[in-house]
């Protein structure tokens, strides 16, 4: 199945004219949702089926935990997530003052965690941080995607740019050889899809667990033959933010179940 | 960990076929699978998985190695009184869970 993958892979580089570089236009764009099957589809849909909801339940725990030396919990500050936490995980990576650089959800949970909570950062995939960017994403859910206008952001999403069309790898591939001119065919058996971060953290059946977009981004780097950036790498970060504001719009369906 | 999400509807008339849904957290390891060290990740899997209803047993199954993470049962009944329905997993390690929902027939 790898060998064919990658023959294919190397099949479609082979076949593929100079780069279009094309973006898709409004109109046209995806979820992968959309390109499912009907029992997956229906796995995301049903709230008792979809097995993301186990960690947003978890996340709704951790939300009202004290875990840091500072006795604090994320609803002592931002009290009800239902009306708080609304819309954020849309506009996010957001740009952030202090750092001068764009952070993402799940950095800025641990940024509140080091500052506020004066807690241990969570690593990057376990349980607890996934839990709660489900928890907080899944706030969003249904709401459009709206990039955060800071235009201080301006520089790094032109590098997320760079980056999704720039080629590298043994095989040679940029993002937008698939995501942009291609996500209308099938690689094997799977259809290439937009790459359109709508659900993340998101329920992977191939995974059999949740993980978050940078986990998917480094899936895709091994998948071409690239080392991958390491978790929290700021290129990952500028790779997200490129990938929400070419997303703009499009609603938020975390947790999402791919296969 | 959450335990356990479970989808029982509230009430029902009697004779009603009623659709439960129940799905659970666990990794379900195979122990078939090697660390990059070599060694075989041991075997984590829930065993067992019963549905009592009233303290009545109406749905039992068996799980193997090869069923996915997280696993997910629905199954029919006929409703026929009001009462509670319990769930328990059982597995590997003394994985034990314990979930329960209420329904009312009229």
């Amino acid at each position: 199945m790898k060998r064919a993958c990658a023959m294919l892979v190397a099949a479609l580089l082979v076949a593929a004219a100079p780069l279009r570089a094309a973006e898709i236009p409004p109109d046209q764009r995806r979820s992968g949702y959309s390109f499912m099957g009907p029992d997956s589809k229906a796995m995301q849909d049903d709230d008792t089926a979809n097995p993301g909801m186990l960690w947003v339940l978890d996340g709704e725990a951790l939300w009202n935990k004290r875990p840091g030396a500072a006795n604090n919990a994320c609803a002592d500050c931002h009290g009800d997530a239902r009306a708080s936490m609304k819309g954020v995980a849309a506009r996010y990576p957001a740009f952030d003052k202090a750092l001068g650089r764009p952070v993402d959800l799940e950095q800025r949970i641990n940024l509140c965690r080091a500052q506020h909570q004066q807690a241990p950062a969570l690593d990057y995939e376990s349980h607890d941080l996934l839990a709660l960017s489900a928890f907080i994403a899944n706030q969003s859910r249904g709401m459009p995607i709206t990039p955060d206008g800071d235009s201080q952001l301006a520089p790094f999403i032109a590098r997320g740019h760079e980056l999704f069309m720039q080629r590298q790898g043994q095989l040679n591939l940029a993002c937008a050889n698939c995501h942009d001119d291609n996500w209308d065919k099938r690689l094997a058996g799977a259809a290439i899809t937009q790459g359109q971060p709508t659900g993340y953290p998101m329920y992977r059946l191939e995974w059999q667990t949740l993980g978050s977009l940078q986990r998917r981004l480094r899936g895709c780097m091994t998948g071409i033959r690239a080392q991958a950036y390491n978790y929290g790498a700021p290129e990952l970060v500028e790779l997200e933010l490129y990938l929400m504001s070419r997303a703009a719009g499009m609603p938020i369906e975390t947790p999402a179940v791919r296969p | 960990m959450a335990s356990a999400l479970i989808n029982v509807p509230k009430r029902a008339k009697r004779g009603d076929i009623i659709e439960i849904r129940a799905l659970t957290s666990h990794i379900m390891e195979t122990g078939y699978r090697r660390k990059a060290s070599g060694e075989i990740v041991p075997r984590d899997i829930i065993t067992s998985f019963t549905c009592r209803f009233n303290g009545q047993e109406i749905f039992r199954a068996d799980l193997f190695p090869a069923i996915a993470a997280n696993p997910y049962f629905s199954f029919f009944t006929t409703a026929r009184e009001s009462g509670r329905f319990e769930f328990e997993w059982t597995g590997d390690n003394g994985f034990s869970q314990t979930a329960s929902a209420a329904i009312t027939v009229e």
